[in-house]
């Protein structure tokens, strides 16, 4: 047999029936719904008269539309959004489905908790009408993004007509500096090669800094797949992988578990297997990342200054549209530009190692006056983790809304928001106009970034806190070290 | 779904790179479980004056007169990226658009489209651009065909532009084609692989 890329083993152990073409009927093991976008899907079959393939390969979570203040039920912020919590919950209960309810313990953002809960596996296919589905490819899975219709087909067939995709492979090489993230990793490529650059790509992550990298980090990095245009983003699996779901949830377990391990370990892409393109990036010099435009592709490494249209790639009206809507001017450093929120939260950073290491910089500080800080968990397991190990009193603290676990305002739909033409730095993942409030602008950065620069009250590289910490030891007070505000 | 074979319409240019979903259809806008009643939502943050408001803002292209009755939208790059709800395509629809052009299309966007009846066409920015001047010159005159059948675009005598659909969605836009009926004439095929990797890979049914 040739040389086959992990991509090709992903598709063809799916293939129920070649369609003519490039296209396939592919069978897909795993479907995720969320109230935003699966209640419409339920609806709509039901109303066909179609039923669900399979209603035990079904999950479905309340995560876009829930409010996330304490104390929450099934009102929302969101004008009319109890209507969709209400309609999910019958909708799935007449499927048959698991549903994560609001106020179900294991509640959380589908790409956070679908892992948490093994319920995305190496080499198995998920689908969700979500455009970050591709976060859980993090697992060695095909996982991608769908709308409400394919949805829908899925669920009454099982499968998807799928178009095959070209094959890429991002190689990340070198070893990542300390305070340097795969936030940073996913914002450099795409800084690099444009935000069509996956356009029409099943985009591998490789590399020794990828192998370097947890799995948490990973589900960062392939998160941001989507924004590259690709299909979807993967990582072959590897020990860390399998250590990572042992015992959980929905994982095989005893003798289905060594079968599994044994035939994951072939999932990875053969040596000399040729891909459509290859990309490598060197990591040891990177810096962290922050969007200065409205486009993930406008970033820049924190050290840097506002670029000029020459130097931004695109064009000069898209430039000069991007600097107009954020307030900036070009040759302004990133590092001076004043905040009036921070938000640490959403599927791309809102697990509890991001928590943990916004925490280790938040310690002993606080948020600078005037500046409004928002931690959200991204699912109730990663809630109680963190407040198991105190991270909430640190968050708290430091002056952070602490809340209940969903997607919050990564986006905004017409509930709450960061106000008119107010900065905010943000760990989520796009930095599109409007997208956390009418005119809200937004700069989307590492959760070490969002730390650092709540303290600060303005966009700050979080090194020179991670190095006062150093210098002070970690249980210190180490803010006078730095010039933050108490 | 309607067929479409071959459409003579206004076009709208838009060439703004990266008209994401949510400024097709604001998040804000998707008020109901449904997948009618969104056309007024459509573009809402450019095409009224206030957040929520319906007061027409007169700038926005598709508001002017000129531009009544657009069926055609010319779009920049990465066109409808972002979130992938399927709420931009139905309230595109909705509204009478039937085909896009632009020099790229969000994978979920492009899906969604060939599921509802609009033609996604993917053609070079500078023939967009040339396209866009020419429509601009007088919109109601200068309308523009989108040709399915043959795979061409023409706007005007000189300017034509061929284009490929990809897999089967021509053939499941021409014929007007539900997706979900064609795939369930292979309902044994299914159950035969699934009763095979049963035996293959028994944890994906029996983990869940």
């Amino acid at each position: 047999m040739p040389a086959r890329t992990l991509f090709d083993k992903l598709w063809e152990a799916h293939v129920v029936r070649d369609l003519g073409g490039v296209v396939a009927l592919i069978a897909i093991d795993r479907i995720f719904l969320h109230e935003r976008t699966g209640s419409v899907a339920l609806k709509s079959l039901r109303d066909s008269g179609r039923t669900l393939l399979d209603p035990s390969r079904v999950f479905c979570t309340m995560d876009h539309i829930v409010d996330t203040l304490p104390g929450r039920g099934d009102s929302t912020l969101m004008p009319g959004g109890s209507q969709f919590i209400l309609e999910t919950r019958e909708a799935a209960r007449e499927a048959g489905i698991r549903l994560f309810d609001v106020r179900d313990p294991l509640q959380g953002i589908v790409h956070v908790i679908s892992p948490e809960l093994g319920i995305v596996l190496p080499g198995a296919t998920i689908v969700c009408p979500d455009s970050h589905t591709c976060t859980q490819g993090a697992l060695g899975a095909f996982a991608w993004g769908i709308g409400s219709t394919e949805a829908e087909h899925a669920l009454a067939t099982g499968t998807l007509r799928v178009a095959r995709p070209r094959t890429m492979r991002v190689n990340f090489e070198g070893v990542l500096p300390p305070g340097v993230t795969a936030k940073d990793m996913a914002l450099a490529l795409i800084s690099a090669h444009g935000s069509v650059g996956g356009n029409g790509y099943a985009v591998e992550f490789a590399g020794g800094a990828v192998r370097e990298l947890d799995i948490e980090a990973r589900l960062t990095l392939c998160n941001m797949a989507t924004e590259f245009s690709a299909v979807t983003g993967f990582i072959a699996p590897d020990e860390k992988t399998f250590a990572y779901l042992k015992g959980r949830e929905c994982a095989p377990r005893a003798a289905l578990w060594d079968q599994a391990v044994r035939q994951w370990r072939e999932l990875r892409s053969d040596e000399g297997a040729r891909f459509d393109r290859e990309i490598t990036l060197d990591v040891s010099d990177l810096a962290p990342m922050v969007t200065w435009g409205t486009s993930p592709q406008q970033a820049m490494p924190i050290t840097g200054r506002v670029p000029e249209a020459a130097a931004a790639g695109g064009s000069i009206e898209a430039h000069a549209r991007a600097l107009g809507y954020m307030g900036l001017e070009a040759g302004q450093a990133l590092a001076e530009l004043s905040i009036g929120a921070a938000f640490l939260g959403s599927c791309t950073n809102s697990r509890l190692s991001d928590l943990r290491r916004a925490a280790a910089i938040l310690r002993g500080r606080r948020v600078a006056s005037g500046v409004r800080a928002i931690c959200v968990p991204g699912s109730m397991s990663v809630k109680r983790q963190a407040e198991a190990e105190g991270l909430d009193v640190i968050f708290r603290e430091a002056g952070f809304e602490w809340r209940e676990a969903g997607c919050s305002m990564c986006f905004f739909a017409g509930g709450e928001s960061f106000g008119h033409r107010q900065r905010v730095i943000s760990s989520t993942n796009r930095n599109f106009e409007s997208r956390q409030g009418p005119e809200t602008r937004t700069h989307i950065a590492s959760p070490e970034v969002v730390a650092a620069s709540a303290v600060m009250g303005r966009i700050t590289d979080p090194r020179t806190l991670i190095r006062a910490n150093g210098l002070a030891g970690h249980d210190l007070v180490g803010h006078d070290l730095v010039g933050g505000r108490r | 779904m309607e067929a479409f074979t071959v459409m003579t319409a206004v076009a709208a240019p838009m060439l703004r790179d990266n008209i994401d979903t949510d400024i097709i259809i604001p998040s804000r806008e998707m008020k109901t479980v449904s997948k009618t009643g969104l056309s007024a939502g459509l573009f809402a943050g450019w095409r009224y004056t206030a957040i929520g408001g319906r007061e027409p803002n007169p700038e926005f292209v598709l508001n002017q007169p000129a531009y009544a009755d657009t069926r055609i939208l010319l779009g920049g790059s990465n066109f409808g990226c972002g979130s992938s709800r399927e709420h931009a395509v139905w309230a595109l629809h909705e509204y009478g658009i039937r085909a896009v052009i632009a020099p790229s299309f969000s994978p979920i966007f492009h899906g969604n489209c060939i599921r509802n009846g609009i033609v996604p066409v993917a053609l070079g920015a500078d023939d967009i651009a040339a396209m866009a001047a020419w429509v601009s010159e007088a919109p109601q005159e200068h309308r523009v065909t989108v040709d399915l059948q043959r795979g061409e675009v023409t706007a005007g005598i000189k300017r034509r532009y061929p284009f490929v659909l990809e897999g089967e969605a021509r053939e499941m836009l021409l014929e007007g084609l539900d997706a979900i009926d064609l795939t369930l004439k292979h309902r044994t095929a299914i159950q035969q692989f699934i009763d095979q990797d049963r035996q293959t890979r028994p944890w994906i049914y029996q983990g869940a």
